[in-house]
């Protein structure tokens, strides 16, 4: 097995209050990985670390499978300016920014990569629609078909289905079932216990500090889920520094 | 009509449209350079336009007056001394105001507000003390109709710069005006994109003033792109317009400042405004008569 990110003694927060514990562990390449846990736990924080949007309070994340930047990132929640006047066609050409660069043009064979995957996300006859009459489902759509051009070996999706319905959530997981095929590492935070266990083979159960790490059935067994809940303490002032060592 | 109207009409036509510039030197002058301010303006004013800039700009435009008259103070009316001030006083303020709301509680645009007002006050303040009332009407005001050589060329090489400086940025600044977090997880792009933007944003600013004066610089980027917007959902097609309402403009407002003796700057400028009153009336993407008439709704 290679591995794609390992995880020394990752402390992540803000401020100085840790919202990710003391994490080790390695994410090894392939992984179809779900991140849950309740509500503060860290997972979207982990995943900015992951992204290199965030620096570490303690510890290291090591990306072994590529560059930071080569990472394809899609956070919670997406701040576009859906104003904006873009169309489909180019926003998801926004994908190949690491191939083109200021000037790099797109060539037919490019031109044809955009258009299969507006096509694999279902959007196919909205390429010259602008962005803002989008439905948030059809916004997602789109968003997915730039990850698809962005070609990355990493792909990190912060909670991808919240407020999308069933029939776009499918055809999504259909998506990040494909790159699993493909041998992508795909991390995910997740809300959906049932998504989880369906399509997610390892799971890691965060709450502040790891829970446990693993096999989807044997992470999210009642015992561990009931530990998690327990475990995410309010924020506390008073602190003390950590005293805790690796 | 009968038959001698035609060359009535022509000569009349001609004599309105096209003689003011034929039988003079500085109205040629005045309109390559006022071309050259609308040519560039116009790309940098849809971006602020959708950056949500609009302020900016026009708090930029005040924030240079004091380099501008302390270059005169040292210098007099001296093309160099003015722009290179002009250019320092916009710098100074743009990374000031950015590095107060960086560091304190303060938002951007109050500090940026903050700083071109001691600026604006600063510069009037100068140029009354030790200049004449002329020179203090030159430099608000600008004077299109008296560019020399020297100012047609600066005019020309920053409007080639800006074209060039945002034909290279076009990509970062797209990216960064719609999805700024997309633009940070693949490139360190967007920070030195969002500088160089606001470096071509004075570059224009002082050029402006130069003709129109730091009161008018402005409008010859703002409101041709804000008309455009009425008839563009699209950003290329939004430069391609803007940058054609702003050539109509110049040439508009030359002329009638020409047969009515109205001041050539303000002319332009509120050509300018006429064009986009009317673009907001017709425009097809958003104008009133769209809003207010919409067209049946389709099928599907």
């Amino acid at each position: 097995m290679t591995i794609a990110l390992r995880f020394n003694n990752l402390t992540l927060g803000y401020d100085r209050h840790p919202a990710v514990h003391h994490l080790d562990g390695v994410v090894e390449s392939g992984d179809l990985l779900a991140v849950c846990g309740p509500n503060g736990a860290g997972k979207s924080t982990l995943l900015k670390a992951i992204a290199g949007a965030i620096q570490p309070l303690g510890g290291e994340v090591e990306r072994l499978a590529c560059k930071a930047r080569d990472i394809a990132y899609l956070p919670q929640a997406a701040e576009i300016d859906r104003s904006f006047p873009i169309n489909v066609f180019d926003l998801v050409s926004m994908g190949f920014w690491r191939s083109a660069g200021l000037f790099g043009g797109l060539s037919r064979a490019k031109e044809a990569r955009v258009y299969d995957a507006i096509a694999s996300v279902g959007l196919t006859g909205l390429e010259d629609r602008p962005i803002g009459t989008l439905s948030g489902g059809q916004t997602q759509r789109m968003l997915f078909a730039r990850l698809l051009l962005q070609d990355a070996p990493v792909i990190l999706l912060d909670e991808p289905f919240t407020a999308l319905d069933s029939k776009t959530t499918a055809d999504l997981l259909e998506v990040v079932a494909r790159w699993h095929g493909e041998k992508r590492t795909v991390v995910a935070v997740l809300h959906d216990d049932e998504i989880i266990r369906r399509c997610f083979p390892k799971a890691l159960l965060l709450a502040r500090e790891p829970v446990a790490w693993g096999e989807t059935a044997q992470v999210l067994g009642a015992e561990n889920l009931l530990r998690a809940r327990r475990m995410v303490e309010a924020f506390d002032r008073e602190a003390h520094e950590c005293e805790r060592v690796a | 009509m009968n038959a001698s109207g035609w060359p009535d009409l022509m000569s009349a036509l001609y004599d309105l449209l096209f003689a003011p510039f034929a039988d003079f030197e500085f109205m040629r002058r005045a309109l390559v350079g006022a071309m050259a301010l609308a040519l560039a303006g116009a790309p940098v004013g849809v971006f602020l336009i959708l950056r949500r800039m609009s302020l900016t700009g026009d708090a930029m435009a005040h924030a240079i007056l004091p380099g501008a008259a302390i270059g005169y103070l040292i210098a007099g009316l001296s093309l160099g001394a003015m722009t290179a001030g002009g250019m320092i006083a916009g710098f100074v303020v743009a990374i000031a105001s950015g590095a107060v709301a960086r560091a304190t509680a303060l938002r951007e645009d109050a500090s940026l507000a903050a700083f071109y007002l001691i600026s604006l006050a600063l510069g009037v303040t100068i140029v009354s003390l030790k200049g004449s009332n002329v020179d203090l009407m030159h430099v608000l005001f600008g004077n299109v109709l008296a560019l020399d050589d020297a100012t047609l060329l600066l005019l020309a090489a920053i409007a080639s710069l800006t074209l060039l400086g945002l034909a290279a940025l076009y990509r970062p600044l797209v990216m960064e005006t719609v999805d700024p977090l997309f633009l940070a997880s693949v490139s360190r792009a967007g920070a030195p994109a969002q500088l160089i933007f606001l470096g071509i944003v004075v570059m224009n600013l002082v050029a402006g003033f130069h003709a129109l004066g730091t009161l008018m610089a402005v409008g010859l980027m703002m409101l041709p792109a804000a008309a455009a917007r009425f008839w563009s959902a699209d950003i290329s097609a939004m430069v391609a317009i803007s940058a054609g309402f702003g050539l109509a403009s110049t040439y508009l407002g030359l002329t009638l400042s020409y047969h009515s003796g109205a001041p050539s700057g303000p002319a332009v400028i509120l050509m300018a405004g006429a064009i986009y009153l009317v673009s907001m009336v017709l425009g097809r993407a958003g104008g009133l008569i769209r809003l207010l008439r919409p067209r049946h709704h389709l099928e599907a």
